[in-house]
């Protein structure tokens, strides 16, 4: 595997020294796991793609057009995550791996403190 | 020591190229070269959020600046490639230095067409949009009051007009062919898109040819028609298209035409020489064809490495791309080139709609208005080879999701 196993943490750069931080943390299929302290106010899909957390796309840049962020959230997590609103629940619909009751697409999970400690599990697209 | 395979072009086909190089785990050493002073980053929220001063700088880039070095990759920004030599297996730096590849990945995109000097395209306030300095540059002028012109009425010039208008500037948009978005849609999405500028107060005339740009101590203060009429204004946009740079590639002998010629895994006529995004022409529908979007850049720098790596793929993605203008959402997904007609599905509102594009029985796009319902299953439907016939896609109680899914 070429992506790093184990902890990695990066703080990104935070724009006002006062924004704190979400430590959020990716578990992959193959037991691998990244966690970062992510800026508050940053989407989980950037963060996941600056950490370098695998099958994380984003190619459209979080506008809801691509699918291509899509993670499953620890059923612990899952309600603090947010509501999904219509158009990411219809999107959600043509993720490579099939949508499960606690998938969320990652670009419209944003960090804030109440995220502190969430959990994500990145589906690997065959 | 293996030499590098060198990407040339710091863009999206080149991060997407990074990437899946990196995930794959491929041992062999990569070299990123590209001409500006970033790293990749996504062009598209340039004319939109970015222009807006929504978005930070750093929220551009693909990856992290300093995520390259962590995975190994050679970065050499502010670079120019002048020439390929394929014999010594060598490019050579607009300084002359000759730095090895084992394969190239040119990258090198496309840009913006201008407007000829002689028509008044070189005057001060005349720009295009393409990069992040092409912004940072105009930026400051994007003021309440000020008096905007744009030429060309294509997806730059509608969502730069949009950003203006939304940040109070005056916004005049010139378009000679008989309606915005000729080109590349029907005239129903044409009409959304007409309406909705028109509602947000943006002059828009269609079927209207600029004589030239008039100018006064070498900048720019308005324009002539060819009907006579002079337009006044303060800065000039020119959204007239791009065309891919294949000087590079031409120079060195590669096959081109409108695009860098490669086959189905993004190979040149030079075994050792790829081109992925928008500078490359490849065939598709047994069509030849290039295509300017972050799918078909991102897609291509993917297999690419994939096929480096030894998989065996051949380019068969499914094109889709968006527009944000206002708060309206078109998503496309799909080629309409060739389709001879179309249906419109009504949308869950009055605000929303989706054009579907057949040849014959065929679907071959959809533009969806605020409704991604019809982006998202019509992409499904595509992708399973699906035609369904126009009147079930026109009948709002026909369920996209069933069509799509088959539950």
């Amino acid at each position: 595997m070429g992506h790093k196993k184990g902890y990695i943490t990066r703080f990104l750069t935070p724009i006002d020294k006062r924004e704190t931080m979400a430590k959020i943390t990716w578990k992959m299929e193959d037991g691998s796991e990244i966690t970062a302290e992510v800026k508050n106010g940053l989407n989980l899909m950037e963060a996941a793609t600056a950490n370098n957390v695998p099958h994380i796309e984003g190619e459209c840049g979080g506008c809801l057009s691509c699918a291509t962020c899509h993670v499953f959230v620890d059923p612990e997590w899952f309600a603090k995550t947010g509501e999904i609103d219509d158009i990411e629940d219809t999107m959600l619909e043509m993720t490579d791996v099939e949508r499960e009751d606690n998938s969320r697409l990652s670009c419209q999970i944003i960090a804030s403190d109440a995220l502190d400690g969430l959990v994500l599990y990145v589906p690997e697209p065959e | 020591m293996t030499a590098p395979i060198v990407i040339v072009g710091a863009g999206q086909a080149a991060a997407s190229f990074i990437s899946r190089h990196v995930t794959l785990g491929s041992p062999q050493p990569l070299l990123l070269i590209g001409e500006e002073p970033h790293p990749p980053y996504q062009r598209p929220p340039l004319s939109k959020k970015y222009l807006l001063g929504n978005l930070a700088r750093e929220r551009l880039f693909i990856r992290p600046p300093e995520w390259y070095a962590e995975q190994h990759v050679g970065l050499r920004f502010d670079t120019r490639i002048d020439r390929i030599d394929r014999g010594k297996h060598q490019v050579v730096t607009d300084t002359g230095e000759a730095i090895d590849y084992d394969k190239l990945l040119l990258c090198t995109g496309s840009s913006a067409r201008r407007l000829p000097a002689a028509m008044g395209g070189d005057l001060d306030g005349v720009f295009t949009l393409r990069s992040i300095a092409d912004i940072d540059r105009r930026a400051s002028e994007f003021q309440a009051g000020r008096r905007l012109l744009i030429i060309g009425g294509g997806y730059i010039g509608l969502e730069a007009a949009a950003v203006a208008r939304q940040l109070g500037l005056e916004v005049t948009l010139l378009e000679m062919a008989e309606r915005i978005l000729q080109r590349v849609a029907a005239a129903e999405t044409s009409a959304y898109f007409r309406n909705l500028h028109q509602a947000h107060g943006v002059d828009l005339r269609e079927s209207t040819r600029l004589t030239r740009l008039l100018g006064e101590d070498g900048k720019v203060r308005g324009a002539e028609l060819e009907s006579g009429e002079i337009i006044d204004a303060d800065l000039v946009l020119v959204g007239i298209g791009g065309s891919p740079n294949i000087e590079l590639a031409q120079a060195a002998g590669l096959e081109c035409d409108n695009g860098i010629l490669v086959n189905s895994v993004c190979q040149t006529s030079d075994p050792d020489i790829y081109a992925a995004g928008d500078c490359s022409c490849f065939e598709r529908g047994g069509q030849r064809i290039r295509l300017e979007s972050v799918q078909n850049a991102a897609d291509q720098g993917d297999l690419v490495a994939r096929h480096l790596a030894g998989e065996d793929v051949s380019y068969t993605a499914i094109p889709w791309f968006w527009s944000d203008q206002y708060d309206c959402k078109l998503q496309i997904v799909g080629l309409n080139q060739g389709h001879n007609h179309t249906v419109t599905r009504p949308g869950s509102s009055g605000a929303s709609l989706s054009i579907w594009y057949y040849r014959d029985a065929e679907l071959l796009a959809i533009d969806a208005i605020n409704e991604p319902k019809s982006y998202a299953f019509g992409r499904k439907i595509i992708e399973a080879g699906i035609n369904p016939s126009p009147q079930l896609v026109a009948d709002p109680a026909t369920d996209l999701k069933t069509l799509a899914l088959g539950r």
